[in-house]
């Protein structure tokens, strides 16, 4: 393979009270790719991207970023949750939560200054939502919510850009918004990975997909690998792929 | 004032600030109860430390009771991860069990202690003047002014330092870890803080009262500001302003300092949850009001709008047609009136051009859903607002 391996996951099991929800997975991710992670509820998709986040430990196995353990690279992924994960009362503004991205940067005790607001107000530029910059972030809709946590991820300047369900609960303009952003960076040489509940839009927006139930089905390109066959492996159900007539 | 009445009034602020500080922050990490386990599961530690150092201003004895708290943590935390019980039930399982232990180590060795279960419970504030602090043959005043203010100073620095890692990791715990800061040491440098300050302030108001410091000034600081920092500043004068006015409510009274600083704060967050400008009851009331009224008119207009045969638009017939009592019927008529949204000509309604253009808006609206455009209905309509 011609490609620089983005991420790495070898051997890959992960347990809640024993009971395994991922089973030895084996997955490289070239850098480079938008690439989809689809499955069935309960698949372990968000425990994946958990696990690549050294988030949950693993009962066994491994997962190295460009080489090396999620540690030592911790600056060169960015991450964005589920919406749902944190409590939007919180009390801060949009840019506030902007700014955090750049924690990771400045390390313990220092404090972001006026080259972090700098770089804040640019991601929220990016997404188009700098003038929402002071508001409470609970005044914010869904959709504005997740522009907020993807601005977070980008003041990050990673190379690695991993999501949970950034489409979920949000508008048509918003999911545009975002997957114009994901290209973007893309383009950029960034890698992108992305849990995705739409089989429908696969195509469309990615050019990477792995299947993940439990097991690892299958991971390739869509032009290769986004067919039936996987599809019905995944699923367990007869599965017709009308977007790819 | 006697200078002993400012030294209470003194540890009173300062214990009300130690508190409030990481009381902010379990308020928003929704661990509000924790702060009560903890304040009861400090007991035996105190005890135990008090048979050990027979002083209960010791370092060791704090550190000890201290460690009880954090140990009351681990083991609520324990619980809750075998999944067989929820956390707020893992919480009342622990810290009675340790709060019972010192309840029995006290009577057992009553004759040898000179601590008591009330004086756990509600502090004596009053007789903290009494306790001095000698260096070197000097008095240097109360030793638990000098206490409190240790932890207090303690308190601020740490909350200086690491501020934004403790916003982070309350905020959102996995980006936290993902960025490298660890939530875990930051949850236990918390909840040490909270133990620390807890049997700090413990000797001073008591283990009621410390609960009540650490989670009410906060909770009316929430339902009053949207900005951390202002927040826990907020919180701590509220802190403040209840430990002044409880205790001369004590003094007029003639009855305990820490019940009636408790009482300050239970009657303070009343006050702020009725006037709370946006969160209060009586606002959201208010606001809930309004919105009816508007839905009302709207519904109203609407058929006007919809039905342009004068026999429905007879002023006579409205109640029948929209179904609404007499009162309603006539407020809303007046309302519409009174924005020049509708005539009346020989008991029919008729919309005015300006109540066609704010109906033909409003349905926009409810389609859409554009909020840019309510907002700048509202304020060419809504003229009764404000």
């Amino acid at each position: 393979m011609k490609e620089k391996i983005a991420i790495k996951v070898d051997d890959l099991t992960v347990a809640y009270n024993f009971k395994p929800v991922l089973w030895d997975i084996d997955l490289s991710v070239p850098e480079g790719v938008l690439m989809a992670i689809v499955g069935p509820n309960g698949a372990g998709k968000s425990t994946l991207i958990k696990a690549m986040l050294d988030i949950i430990k693993p009962i066994a196995g491994s997962v190295e970023i460009f080489g090396k353990p999620y540690k030592k690279q911790y600056k060169e992924v960015a991450y964005v949750p589920q919406k749902g994960s944190v409590d939007w009362d919180f009390p801060t503004t949009a840019l506030d939560v902007v700014m955090m991205g750049t924690y990771g940067s400045l390390g313990w005790i220092k404090r972001p200054g006026r080259q972090q607001k700098k770089e804040a107000l640019e991601a929220l530029e990016k997404v188009g939502m700098l003038e929402f910059r002071s508001r409470q972030i609970s005044q914010l809709s869904g959709g504005q919510q997740q522009r907020i946590f993807l601005a977070r991820a980008l003041v990050q300047k990673a190379s690695i850009y991993i999501m949970d369900e950034p489409f979920q609960g949000v508008d048509a303009t918003t999911e545009k918004a975002i997957i114009n952003i994901l290209k973007e960076l893309r383009k950029e040489g960034k890698t992108v990975v992305v849990v995705h509940h739409d089989l429908q839009t696969v195509p469309e927006y990615f050019d990477w997909v792995t299947f993940l139930n439990v097991k690892k089905i299958a991971t390739g390109s869509v032009k290769d690998i986004f067919n039936d066959d996987n599809l019905t492996k995944t699923y367990g159900i007869n599965y017709k792929v009308s977007v790819l007539q | 004032m006697t200078s002993a009445q400012i030294e209470i009034q003194l540890i009173a602020c300062i214990v009300a600030i130690a508190c409030a500080i990481p009381g902010t922050f379990l308020v928003l990490r929704k661990m509000a109860m924790i702060s009560d386990a903890i304040s009861h599961s400090i007991l035996p530690g105190i005890v135990i430390g008090f048979f050990l150092t027979e002083d209960l201003n010791s370092p060791w004895l704090i550190l000890l009771a201290a460690l009880s708290g954090i140990i009351t943590v681990v083991m609520v935390e324990y619980i809750q991860k075998t999944g067989l019980v929820k956390e707020d039930t893992a919480i009342g399982l622990v810290f009675p069990a340790l709060f019972s232990i010192g309840v029995i180590l006290i009577a057992k060795n009553a004759g040898d202690v000179h601590l008591d279960v009330d004086a756990v419970l509600l502090g004596e504030l009053a007789f903290a003047p009494f306790d001095r602090l000698l260096i070197g043959g000097t008095d240097v005043g109360p030793k638990s002014l000098w206490v409190i203010g240790t932890i207090l100073l303690l308190t601020l620095g740490l909350l200086i330092a690491f501020f934004k890692e403790l916003k982070i990791s309350t905020f959102d715990k996995q980006l936290a870890a993902t960025l490298g800061f660890s939530p875990v040491l930051m949850h236990y440098g918390l909840m040490s803080i909270a133990s620390v300050t807890t049997v700090g302030a413990f000797d001073a108001v008591g283990a009621i009262l410390v609960v009540a410091l650490m989670i009410a000034p906060p909770a009316m600081a929430y339902l009053l500001i949207k900005d951390l920092k202002k927040m826990l500043v907020l919180a701590c004068i509220f802190g403040v302003i209840a430990a002044l006015a409880g205790y001369w409510m004590a003094h007029w009274l003639d009855a305990s300092i820490a019940g009636s600083i408790t009482t300050v704060l239970g009657m303070l967050f009343l006050a702020v949850y009725l006037f709370a400008p946006n969160s209060g009851l009586i606002s959201v009331l208010h606001r809930q009001k309004r919105q009816k009224i508007e839905v009302h008119l709207l519904t109203f207009l609407l058929h006007l709008q919809n039905h342009r045969e004068k026999s429905e638009r007879h002023i006579n017939h409205l109640n029948e047609h929209i179904n609404w009592h007499k009162v309603r019927a006539t407020s809303v008529v007046n309302l519409a009136l009174k924005n020049n949204m509708i005539t009346i000509d020989d008991h029919i309604i008729s919309l005015t051009e300006k109540g066609k253009i704010f109906t033909t808006e409003a349905i926009n609206y409810i389609i859409t859903n554009k909020s840019a455009a309510i907002e700048d209905m509202k304020e060419r309509f809504f003229l009764f607002r404000g």
